[in-house]
């Protein structure tokens, strides 16, 4: 009945799965980067035969449940002709979501570039791409980095998914070990802790990387997030007058 | 090899199935919300309250919440309630899971709400001499949170496709229905296709409806 084993002696298998979750956070953000740059400028693309398919790759991830999308990919997709690898599966998936959600930090970023910028290429009389890729873009990216950091956070929650398509990640060791301990609740709660830990190792860096972007206006399209967890501006202290904190309590 | 082709005498005939699993899924974002909401409103309170200990432990749970993956923290209330002696369904835990979640979503869109409020409520209210309490209920909360509802709908939404999670702790809902048709008919086209068609369909006409308000809200200021 009992088993001999404990948690601990499950340990470095457990902690095998960080490095696994770890990958699969980073190249699903190398899937979603690109994804969301590509789908903003197509969002605002003056063709609508650009406009028309960005919209719609935005608004098919954005609609439906991402974990629906990862078993609509491993499941149905095969009987298509096209069987993927769960990773590649959970990468493509992961990424397409993410980045039709960070299109639209794309997209703010692409705005907060002064308009005088883009008068000024077309005065000049730059073409269109030129515009794009040599005035706008290069100024418009670092503004999107505080953004992107927080989008890789929210990646790293995000690819605990993937255990459900057999990735042996973080979620999927900790599983593992509750089946044959037949005791999961310890394991899990290490797991989440693990996670946060994760989570703030990973905001570090991300700020370790804005200062060296170090652009004060960056600051601006934080608050630009995507809408899918209504994300707000960081904590600050509450301004509400004194008088309004006596009393009831 | 088996080939892609879509059956829709089939497709047809699973659908009462899948009706049954969209009433668990809407019970779960029903409830869920309603539980974030109300939540959400007892953080803010204790993080304007500015308790020593309880407020920076609040503020500690809310980061921690929204730092850590859902689909953990559902594992981690489904087999860690039962031993505590809280043995509630799995679609409560469910809930339950949905609602902490999102209750430290809905924290920061209240206090956001509160902070807008123009300094001049404050005043006036002060100056009338009315009652904190009064204040409160009678002044701030009705305004601030008007003035966040197409967030607080966003909540829902996401909360909404979110509880496809629920089917990983065996809460019966919608996903977790088709993936069972799916498992016994070895037909996943129809199934998880209406599944994801359901969802889409839902949560696009809801997030319409809600960017509509918003446009109409920033006309109105």
């Amino acid at each position: 009945m009992t088993s001999p084993k404990s948690l601990w002696d499950f340990l470095p298998f457990f902690l095998g799965g960080v490095p696994v979750t770890l990958g699969v956070t980073f190249l699903a953000m190398a899937v979603a980067v690109p994804v969301a740059v590509i789908l903003a400028i197509g969002r605002k693309s003056p063709h609508a035969l650009a406009r028309w398919p960005a919209g719609f790759v935005i608004e098919l991830f954005r609609g439906s449940s991402a974990l629906v999308q990862l078993f609509w990919a491993f499941y149905v997709l095969p009987l298509f002709g096209l069987t993927l690898s769960p990773l590649v599966c959970g990468v493509v998936v992961l990424g397409l979501n993410e980045g039709s959600y960070m299109s639209e930090v794309v997209r703010a970023g692409l705005d907060a570039v002064p308009k005088g910028q883009r008068e000024a290429a077309v005065a000049l009389g730059l073409p269109p791409r030129y515009r794009l890729f040599r005035i706008v873009l290069p100024q418009a990216l670092p503004l999107m980095v505080p953004p992107f950091g927080n989008e890789l956070i929210t990646m790293l929650k995000f690819t605990a998914l993937v255990s459900l398509v057999t990735i042996q990640d973080l979620s999927f060791r900790a599983s593992l070990i509750g089946d044959t301990l037949g005791e999961s609740g310890p394991i899990f709660g290490l797991t989440i802790v693990v996670y946060f830990v994760l989570a703030l190792i990973l905001g570090g860096l991300v700020r370790l990387l804005e200062r060296a972007v170090g652009r004060q206006a960056g600051r601006n399209v934080v608050s630009v997030a995507a809408p899918h967890e209504a994300r707000l501006p960081a904590a600050s202290p509450l301004s509400v007058p004194a008088w309004a904190l006596g009393g009831g309590g | 090899m088996s080939g892609f082709h879509w059956d829709w005498a089939f497709a047809w005939s699973i659908v009462p199935q899948l009706a049954q699993g969209v009433v668990v899924t809407v019970i779960a974002t029903v409830a869920g919300s309603a539980l974030a909401f109300m939540l959400g409103l007892v953080w803010t309170f204790l993080r304007i309250a500015q308790i020593r200990l309880v407020t920076p432990a609040v503020w500690f749970f809310v980061q921690f919440i929204r730092g850590t993956p859902l689909l953990i923290q559902l594992y981690f209330l489904f087999y860690v309630l039962p031993t505590w002696g809280l043995t509630v369904s799995a679609l409560a835990t469910g809930i339950i899971g949905l609602g902490l979640f999102f209750s430290a979503y809905a924290a920061e869109i209240y206090r956001a709400g509160i902070e807008h409020l123009p300094a001049g409520q404050w005043e006036a209210a002060l100056t009338l001499g009315l009652p904190v309490r009064r204040v409160w209920t009678g002044i701030i909360l009705p305004q601030a949170i008007r003035a966040v509802l197409p967030m607080l709908g966003n909540i829902v939404v996401s909360m909404f496709k979110q509880t496809a999670l629920l089917s990983t702790i065996t809460v019966l809902e919608l996903l977790a229905r088709g993936m069972a048709i799916g498992q016994m008919t070895y037909r996943f086209v129809e199934p998880l296709t209406l599944v994801g068609a359901f969802y889409f369909v839902v949560s696009y006409v809801s997030a319409r409806a809600l960017r509509s308000l918003e446009t109409r809200d920033e006309v109105r200021a």
